[in-house]
């Protein structure tokens, strides 16, 4: 009796889980996926505060691979990828890669608490409407943009990215020395 | 107080069935897949009322980000705060409390996908249970960026 009860019980559960699952994944018109476009332009540079309050230079980044990530808390796809991307920063930080977040939430308090939240180990900074504009309008989210060691913008990705496409990307630009002395830059 | 051992599988069932039938609640309720197709309309629909000296114009309002809305929104949208939010569910309500329920009004975000927007059903939910019957909700497939910028419809920046 106490066996058939337990068992009906957990059916309830899987039942009610699986409907969950379904629920958060379920696809409905296709997502944006990550789209590789080779752009050859400067990242523009920026100054924006950190969660401290400290300001953050993209120009003190050069000589780094940079993954520069617009997100908010509020974004489902956002809150997917962070967790992958503190993966890619734990393992690939001594080899010159540098994650930055771009948070474009309207306050900074939802950011502090989602980022002691997600153990995150990269810096955040607070975006803003002109930060969207330098980089071409961010008008959906996530969008990452990979930047070379010379600061070039290497690959542009709109949408959830399918995290293995992004880390090949990141070896490669970790592994070449192009455009570390190129003129001009 | 202890009960019978016979009725306690039952109670465990029903305990868990609610936490679960809870969690699978809050799951769907920012949905945007389970607002129906009728209370949709498509952004070439939207702009043909826009453009036309016919139609009758309908109140625009971007439930979403502030820092979006900033970038681009429709031009004479107003922004009232993300509706994902307590606060910004009540700003909308305050907005929306003197007009008659049958005003039209257009709903939109544009911040994610749309299977992942966390802002449009809150809206929509909260002008249905205030009475209003002549509610769309803009259906944004990927971004306001890919599906309005970008297709070249009518923009405004700023405040």
């Amino acid at each position: 009796m106490l066996k058939k009860g337990f068992l009906r019980g957990l059916a309830l559960i899987a039942v009610v889980a699986g409907l969950y699952f379904m629920a958060r994944h379920h696809g409905g018109p296709a997502d944006t996926r990550g789209t590789s476009i080779g752009k050859e332009s400067l990242a523009p540079d920026f100054s924006l505060p950190d969660l401290a309050g400290q300001k953050l230079d993209l120009l003190s980044y050069r000589g780094k691979v940079v993954l520069l990530d617009f997100w908010a808390t509020w974004c489902d796809p956002c809150r997917e990828e962070i967790p992958q991307f503190v993966e890619l920063q734990n393992k690939y930080s001594d080899r010159g890669l540098q994650i930055i977040g771009v948070s474009m939430d309207d306050g900074p308090e939802p950011v502090r608490e989602f980022y002691q939240r997600f153990k995150m180990n990269y810096p955040v900074v607070m975006g803003n409407a002109q930060t969207g504009e330098l980089y071409g309008g961010v008008l959906g989210l996530p969008i990452a943009f990979l930047i070379g060691r010379d600061g070039r913008i290497s690959a542009k990705h709109i949408g959830a990215t399918d995290i293995s496409v992004l880390e090949k990307e990141i070896v490669n630009l970790l592994q070449s020395k192009a455009g570390l002395s190129r003129p001009g830059s | 107080m202890s009960f019978p051992i016979k009725f306690r599988p039952t109670l465990l069932v029903l305990i868990f069935g609610t936490v679960a039938i809870a969690l699978a609640s809050v799951a769907l309720a920012y949905q945007a897949n389970l607002i129906p197709a009728s209370r949709l309309i498509n952004p070439d629909d939207l702009v043909k009322i826009l453009q036309s000296a016919k139609s009758e114009k309908p109140l625009m309002i971007q439930v979403g980000s502030h820092v979006l809305y900033s970038q681009a929104h429709i031009p004479s949208s107003e922004f009232i705060g993300p509706a994902s939010s307590e606060s910004g569910l009540q700003s909308l309500r305050k907005r929306v409390e003197s007009l008659p329920r049958n005003k039209f009004i257009v709903l939109y975000c544009g911040c994610c996908p749309w299977s992942h927007c966390p802002n449009v059903k809150p809206a929509d939910d909260a002008l249905k249970a205030m009475g209003f019957t002549n509610v769309k909700v803009l259906y944004i497939s990927n971004n306001f960026g890919a599906d309005w910028v970008e297709k070249g419809y009518p923009i405004a920046k700023g405040d």
